[in-house]
């Protein structure tokens, strides 16, 4: 999930835009729970991730969180007792209860999948394709200790993820019984404190932080890019508050799934597709 | 006025007992080159870390006396405001490359300069031109080899045009002719810009020719500091440049500071005036393969061999191309080549930790790699849960026993790195990728004798390096790779004294006459020179 220039529309709005767009979208999918709603919002993130061309990186982000949606799945089902329906009867424990497991919190846990699902998708979309130093100069300009810090994570993650493929590289060199993968962990771990180390002295030597000293506003224009990425943000938001509070969006999980598929849902979910895809339907000047 | 004053410093790291500088007092002058030489653990990189104000506002310690910098007394300004005054470059290029693109990195210091988008699109524009790096201005830091980072760094340290240059072995991860290439930009920083340069460096011959000054340090304190010729005349022989040395087993005198100095002394002296070998001009280039005469016509199976190996990253170049390769038991073998020829992915396959996409790698038995990081093979707390005593006694390392790996200087941790891979079933082939960055010519020579012992054992060794004198200590033959493919193999008097990069100081002043590559060697032919009548 490595940043790269690219000639997209979405790499060419500012950062601070493509941001915006970004955690605004993560917040519609968060307040949506209608099914056809979220799955119109993943689909809407796909297309852009490839329009972004960066649909590899968004499909290995998926395929890494699968399992941790399933885990969000059976959580629900097995903890929540809520609904009606009950499909699997279980034991009866003495602290807990019956653990039945009710088709309403089977289908709310998917919900609440789809919406993890979504959401580490546009992390990974906003990571391959929102130029984390232009963010990070930025907010420097909010606060010099919470950019430091993102500046630390940023660079961090990348090379951590390299001392690992080291490590492991380098144990398999090694011979006799292969090391545990704790004992993996730990050295990784025990690296990263002496990397943060380094890469904070080198933060210092090139003056990060110097008394005075505010970069300054770059004064770029307003491109077109901007501008359609920032009208699709504000679209999204309008769609997204009107979701919540509108009732836009009729769904109930308990004490029977209600989701009814009617006219104002689908234009709904038209309406989420179109905002997210038009801004990259102009690709005049992305560069290249 | 002073770029750079020390006045009476003396240092103590935390939680260590011994000061890492002592009583030090130096004052460099603005547009001075200075080199600091001096083994492992000396002061070196302590000094440096001092005048860029990380020691002590960010490594804590006890500081004593006064280090003043472009005019700020480091006990009142911090590392960020003193980095208006010194760019600073150190070993590691990994760490010290903090911001995503290569543009983003090098317009870093510059914005927090508070300067203006023109002025940063122009140090930016400088700086790349500089350095010889324009072509990767757009590119993710994260996606760039040690080399390149290496010089995305220095363009980064000096994209602000700082007063004063303070660089810690910053070469280490470059072949030979990005090493002059670097040294180049330095000079004419110098030179037209008026840049004061302090350089430590162990290689002295890379750097000795553009120093002013020389400041040796020897535990922790300054024992010289003069110029190079008169510190060449007193250093002690483990600093002396091979080319200083080659004169001073010959018995001539005064001592060479640079290649041009000996060759021109050489032609006034009544030794037989060299000439440049033949291809010197097209020795970055070298193309031609020749035969290695020396090779062994042993009918034992080989130890590795392999045939027509191509690896071909998906979506990616092919880093090796169609490369065949024999290596026989107790062979000692080098690899050289420029930043990217494939030296590292070669070592990779051939351990098995990187796949072949075509051609076929057939091994005798079990493969060593000791890779560029030492570090990466210690798991424990002590070095002696790494490797039992009997080994430990036997690398001579026993003495550590009870002390942290990474605690360990870089010659100790490569020593007991390369005692952890050779533990276990006995190796054929042993190979190392890089293993003399940062270390000082006692470790070398350490290093050197334990793989010719190994060699001694049938143990075939391969070791991928940029440094020509280390090579010419051990190895038997040397393989050139360019472009994923050997464009020389031969014995390694042959390949290395008939180059210009790829060829050690002596063969240089020699013009490769006699094959002689190392100071005892050449002193052999100045002296049969100077017994000759001189030719007209």
């Amino acid at each position: 999930m490595t940043y790269r220039k690219r000639w997209t529309p979405l790499h060419a709005a500012r950062a601070v835009v493509g941001s915006a767009w970004c955690i605004v979208l993560a917040a519609v999918a968060l307040s949506l729970e209608h099914p056809l709603l979220l799955v119109a919002v993943l689909g809407a993130v796909l297309a852009a991730a490839a329009l972004a061309q960066v649909p590899g990186t968004v499909l290995r982000a998926l395929a890494w969180a699968l399992p941790f949606g399933l885990a969000i799945v059976l959580v629900n089902a097995v903890v929540v007792r809520d609904g009606l329906t009950v499909i699997v009867r279980g034991w009866t424990l003495p602290w807990m209860g019956a653990l039945d497991i009710t088709l309403e919190a089977t289908v709310y846990g998917l919900v609440l999948a789809l919406r993890a699902l979504i959401v580490i998708a546009i992390f990974a979309l906003h990571s391959a394709a929102v130029d984390p130093d232009e963010l990070l100069r930025a907010f420097r300009r909010v606060s010099f200790r919470s950019a430091l810090t993102a500046t630390l994570a940023t660079r961090l993650v990348p090379m951590l993820a390299r001392d690992a493929r080291r490590l492991r590289d380098a144990q398999r060199c090694r011979p006799g019984e292969p090391a545990s993968r704790v004992a993996l962990v730990r050295a990784v771990a025990t690296g990263a404190l002496d990397r943060a180390v380094d890469v904070a002295a080198t933060l210092e030597v090139r003056g990060y932080g110097a008394p005075g000293a505010q970069p300054r506003r770059s004064g770029r224009p307003w491109s077109r890019h901007d501008l359609a990425f920032l009208a699709s943000t504000a679209g999204l938001a309008v769609l997204g508050l009107g979701a919540w509070l509108g009732g836009w969006d009729p769904f109930e999980a308990y004490p029977l799934t209600r989701a009814p598929v009617d006219g104002s849902v689908l234009l709904l979910s038209l309406a989420l597709l179109a905002c997210v895809l038009l801004p990259f339907a102009d690709r005049r000047g992305v560069g290249g | 006025m002073s770029v750079l004053v020390l006045d009476r410093v003396t240092y103590t790291y935390p939680d260590t007992e011994g000061p890492a500088l002592t009583e030090a007092s130096l004052a460099v002058e603005p547009g001075e080159f200075v080199v600091l030489a001096g083994g492992s653990g000396s002061g070196k990189s302590t000094l440096l870390r001092i005048a860029s104000g990380l020691v002590p506002h960010f490594h804590g310690g006890e500081f004593a006396g006064r280090a003043v910098i472009g005019g700020m007394d480091t006990r009142d300004h911090g590392p960020a405001e003193l980095a208006a005054v010194a760019g600073t470059l150190f070993q590691e290029p990994e760490t010290q490359v903090v911001m995503g693109t290569v543009r983003s990195e090098l317009g870093f210091p510059l914005e927090n300069r508070g300067q203006g988008a023109p002025a940063v699109a122009r140090g930016v524009e400088e700086a790349a031109l500089a350095l010889g790096i324009a072509q990767l201005l757009d590119r993710s830091t994260a996606e760039l080899s040690g080399g390149e980072l290496q010089r995305v760094a220095l363009g980064a340290a000096l994209a602000g045009r700082p007063a004063l240059v303070l660089l810690d072995e910053p070469t280490s991860q470059l072949d030979p002719v990005a090493g002059d290439e670097l040294l180049g930009v330095l000079r004419r920083l110098n030179e037209e810009w008026g840049t004061a340069v302090v350089l430590a460096e162990h290689r002295l011959e890379r750097c000795l020719a553009a120093a002013d000054r020389v400041v040796a340090l020897s535990s922790g304190r300054i024992s010289l500091d003069t110029s190079p010729a008169e510190f060449l005349s007193r250093a002690p022989a483990d600093l002396l440049t091979p080319g200083a040395q080659l004169f001073q087993l010959a018995g001539l005198s005064p001592l060479p500071v640079s290649v041009r100095d000996a060759r021109r002394a050489l032609r006034r002296s009544a030794a037989r005036p060299s000439q440049p070998p033949e291809d010197a001009p097209a020795a970055s280039g070298l193309r031609r393969r020749v035969s290695w005469v020396g090779r062994s016509t042993d009918s034992r199976r080989p130890a590795l061999s392999l045939g027509g190996v191509w690896r071909e990253l998906r979506s990616g170049p092919a880093v090796l191309q169609g490369l065949s390769l024999t290596l026989d038991p107790g062979e000692t073998v080098a690899l050289m080549g420029r930043n990217g020829a494939g030296k590292s992915t070669l070592l990779r396959v051939i351990a098995g930790l990187d796949p072949v996409t075509r051609g076929r790698v057939e091994r005798a038995g079990r493969v060593a790699l000791l890779l560029q990081n030492p570090g990466d093979y210690f798991l424990h707390e002590r070095v002696a849960e790494e490797l039992g005593a009997d080994a430990l006694a036997h690398a001579g390392l026993a003495h550590l026993a009870s002390r942290h790996p990474r605690d360990l200087s870089g010659g100790e941790r490569q020593r007991l790195a390369l005692e952890i891979v050779l533990g276990g079933e006995p190796p054929a082939v042993v190979c190392l990728d890089e293993p003399t960055r940062g270390m000082d010519r006692g470790h070398k020579r350490l290093l050197a004798e334990r793989l010719k012992q190994l060699a001694g054992g049938g143990v075939a060794v391969l070791v991928a390096t940029h440094d020509a004198e280390f090579v010419a200590a051990w190895a038997q033959r040397t393989v050139l790779l360019g472009d994923g493919r050997p464009v020389a193999d031969a014995a390694t008097a042959e390949v290395l004294g008939g180059g210009w990069y790829f060829a050690t100081q002596t063969a240089r002043i020699l013009g490769g006459e006699g094959g002689a590559l190392l100071p005892e060697e050449g002193a052999k032919v100045l002296r049969a020179w100077t017994a000759e009548p001189v030719s007209a």
